[in-house]
């Protein structure tokens, strides 16, 4: 049943990361291809979850594979929220081919099969490695958001705009969306943090090198947001603060699990 | 049969068209007079009049109006209009909603016009499928390429460029530097879509004044422009002056009292008012006037090439007219054939209702099924004579039909 979700999902995410660099050459049919690829992509995956947690004893994702396979799931959440407006398509371009590739990445880790039990408490782990994922999940879209930016800011600067004027979201709207998420997915990891730190100080063990590259996102958000909403940090160097702090997430969530999760 | 009549910006100068043109009321008034034994809209913009029609003596009668309304003899008439009819008039219509007909392509207002002209006209059931299928196409077109996307003058491609920025321009303050026409122009459009201009600096004060008082704006020192700079999103400068009145350390003090909001200068005057290194500043994005014209170049070129993807949509909708157009033409045999098999199944049903003596609900189902029956019969040879139709071989299948079911013997 699961290989029966698993493979439709990941090829309609693959459908929607090639429609959307079609549509990136040319807009139209290739766009609206690519956002009912996300769609029946989302609605695949989220029906493979749902088979996942009914067969398992427990939370089915407490893998570093499972929990690789629930933040793609999150990342295609989040995204689907703007995703679907015809504006925000260009930022599928930066999204869908990472949620396809980290989702090939769970399958081959397992993470795509039937859940097996975990030691730790559901509750535990819900609080833990599910708010830890949606953080990490809401800090990719806006590490996209900060990237089309960029990218939105140099064709400006460079003054090539023609060709895709009107096409993409303004820069203020992009700075806006990326302050917005930021600010929504900090304390969701806050709490996954001191989740884990309680659980670590019950049971006596040290900081990981996962625990502590995490803890050094949370830090460089948190300097985001202050220096966003109180210094006035905002335009390129805001943008490349936000992908700073994404290239910590992902070394913690594909570079550094198997340790954490052993 | 549908005939156009009319004249545009490609065949007539602005002399005979400002002549033939007909306020949106009047072409309204027009249309119903034209329309008294058919059917008639008329689409007059400051591009084209045109005067669609159904019925007799469609051309001549078309000629004679445009000819009332432009003051103009019909024979100098004669000369500048088109006539197109049928699939043609079809097309064109469709091209014209496109925007592949106007002086720029993909241009947006025309498609309002048509509508307006649609809505304020007297259509019957062809000008009302026609123009309707013209609105779907003109919006098709828009959905599904980019014509309509790229400015096509420099102050659309700076207010374009300005929403790049800041989205929408509701709320954006503008600050006019110099209060001459080309000042005047780029404010309009900002102003058009939703900016507000706050502040005119002009070295004269009074025509500084009379131009802020147009925007509803305040007239300012030109000396006091750097200073204010804080309070705006967006400089327009478009002085006389020989020299730079702008510089980078001026715009980077501005810069730091406007909390890292950007700012979005443009620079419409030769030899330039601003100091291009401004541009180099993070969060200020400086556009001179070569700037703006290689913005509107790009624009043009783009708005050429999805107007090929546009011709295509057009194409394939005049084609779907077509057809319609063409099924229409049996509509007589089927409406025959069908009175025909009613009249038939009515007085087999007459008979046989004297005879079998049925109760009343007996013969309501009798009926029902009678009825079910013909329609089943008449349905497949009714969807071949529309499809037949739309091709050459339609007027044979109708022949055929009225040989066969007798449809044009006497007492029928």
């Amino acid at each position: 049943m699961v290989e029966l979700l698993f493979w439709p999902a990941l090829v309609a995410y693959g459908e929607a990361a090639l429609a959307y660099a079609g549509d990136a050459r040319r807009p139209g049919a290739a766009g609206r291809l690519a956002t009912w690829g996300v769609r029946i992509g989302w609605l695949l995956q989220t029906a493979l979850l749902v088979v996942q947690a009914a067969r398992a004893e427990g939370f089915p994702w407490a893998t570093w594979a499972g929990s690789l396979n629930l933040f793609v799931w999150l990342v295609v959440t989040v995204y689907l929220v703007w995703g679907c407006r015809t504006r925000y398509r260009l930022l599928g371009l930066s999204v869908m081919p990472l949620a396809a590739a980290l989702l090939v990445l769970a399958r081959l880790g397992g993470g795509t099969g039937d859940g097996s039990g975990s030691r730790y408490s559901t509750v535990f782990l819900v609080l833990h490695v599910g708010l830890v994922s949606f953080a990490f999940a809401a800090f990719t879209l806006a590490a996209g958001l900060s990237a089309l930016y960029l990218w939105q800011e140099g064709r400006l600067k460079h003054r090539r705009p023609a060709g895709l004027l009107g096409r993409a979201p303004s820069l203020l709207t992009l700075e806006e969306l990326t302050g917005r998420t930021i600010a929504a997915a900090l304390p969701a990891l806050t709490v996954g943090i001191v989740a884990g730190l309680v659980r670590l100080h019950r049971e006596g063990g040290a900081l990981d090198a996962l625990m502590a590259v995490t803890l050094g996102a949370w830090a460089i958000y948190a300097g985001y947001l202050l220096l966003r909403y109180e210094a006035g940090w905002r335009g390129r160097r805001a943008a490349y603060l936000a992908l700073a702090g994404f290239a910590l997430v992902i070394v913690a969530r594909v570079g550094l699990q198997l340790t954490h999760f052993s | 049969m549908l005939t156009l009549v009319g004249l545009s910006h490609s065949s007539t100068p602005v002399a005979v068209r400002e002549r033939a043109f007909v306020p949106l009321p009047q072409a309204g008034e027009l249309a119903r007079a034209l329309a008294a034994d058919g059917e008639a809209v008329c689409l007059s913009t400051c591009n084209r009049t045109e005067l669609y029609l159904v019925g007799r003596e469609a051309e001549p009668r078309a000629l004679a109006a445009l000819a009332e309304v432009s003051g103009l003899p019909e024979d100098e008439l004669r000369g500048v209009v088109y006539r197109l009819g049928d699939e043609a008039a079809a097309l064109h219509l469709f091209r014209v909603a496109a925007g592949l007909d106007s002086m720029v392509p993909g241009e947006g207002e025309i498609l309002g016009q048509v509508r307006d002209a649609y809505e304020a006209g007297a259509p019957g059931p062809i000008l009302d499928r026609l123009f309707r299928q013209a609105l779907h196409a003109g919006k098709k077109v828009r959905a599904e390429t980019a014509i309509g996307e790229n400015p096509a003058s420099v102050s659309s491609a700076a207010a374009a460029l300005a929403q790049q920025v800041f989205g929408e321009l509701d709320g954006c303050r503008v600050l006019l530097a110099g209060a001459g026409h080309v000042a005047e122009l780029a404010a309009r459009s900002l102003a058009a879509r939703g900016a507000k201009v706050v502040f005119v600096a002009n070295r004269s004060e009074e025509r500084g004044r009379a131009l802020a008082g147009r925007f509803g704006g305040t007239a300012i020192a030109f000396e006091e422009a750097p200073e204010r700079l804080a309070e705006v999103d967006v400089l327009v400068s478009a002085t006389g002056a020989t020299g730079r009145t702008l510089g980078r350390d001026e715009v980077e003090a501005a810069l730091r009292r406007r909390k890292g909001r950007p700012l979005f200068l443009i620079d419409l005057a030769v030899p330039r008012d601003l100091d291009p290194a401004i541009h180099e500043l993070d969060g200020c994005f400086l556009y001179d006037i070569d700037d703006l014209e290689s913005v509107v170049a790009a624009g043009l070129a783009g708005r050429r090439r999805e107007a090929a993807r546009a011709e295509a949509i057009v194409a394939a909708e005049a084609e779907r007219f077509r057809q319609w157009l063409a099924s229409r033409e049996v509509v007589p045999e089927i409406a025959s054939l069908r009175a025909w098999a009613e009249e038939v199944r009515t007085a087999e049903l007459e008979r046989a209702r004297a005879r079998l003596g049925l109760s009343a609900s007996q013969q309501a189902e009798v009926e029902s099924v009678t009825a079910r029956i013909v329609d089943k019969l008449l349905h497949l040879p009714t969807v071949r004579l529309k499809e037949a139709a739309a091709g050459a071989s339609g007027g044979s299948y109708a022949e055929a039909v009225r040989h066969l079911f007798g449809l044009d013997d006497s007492g029928r």
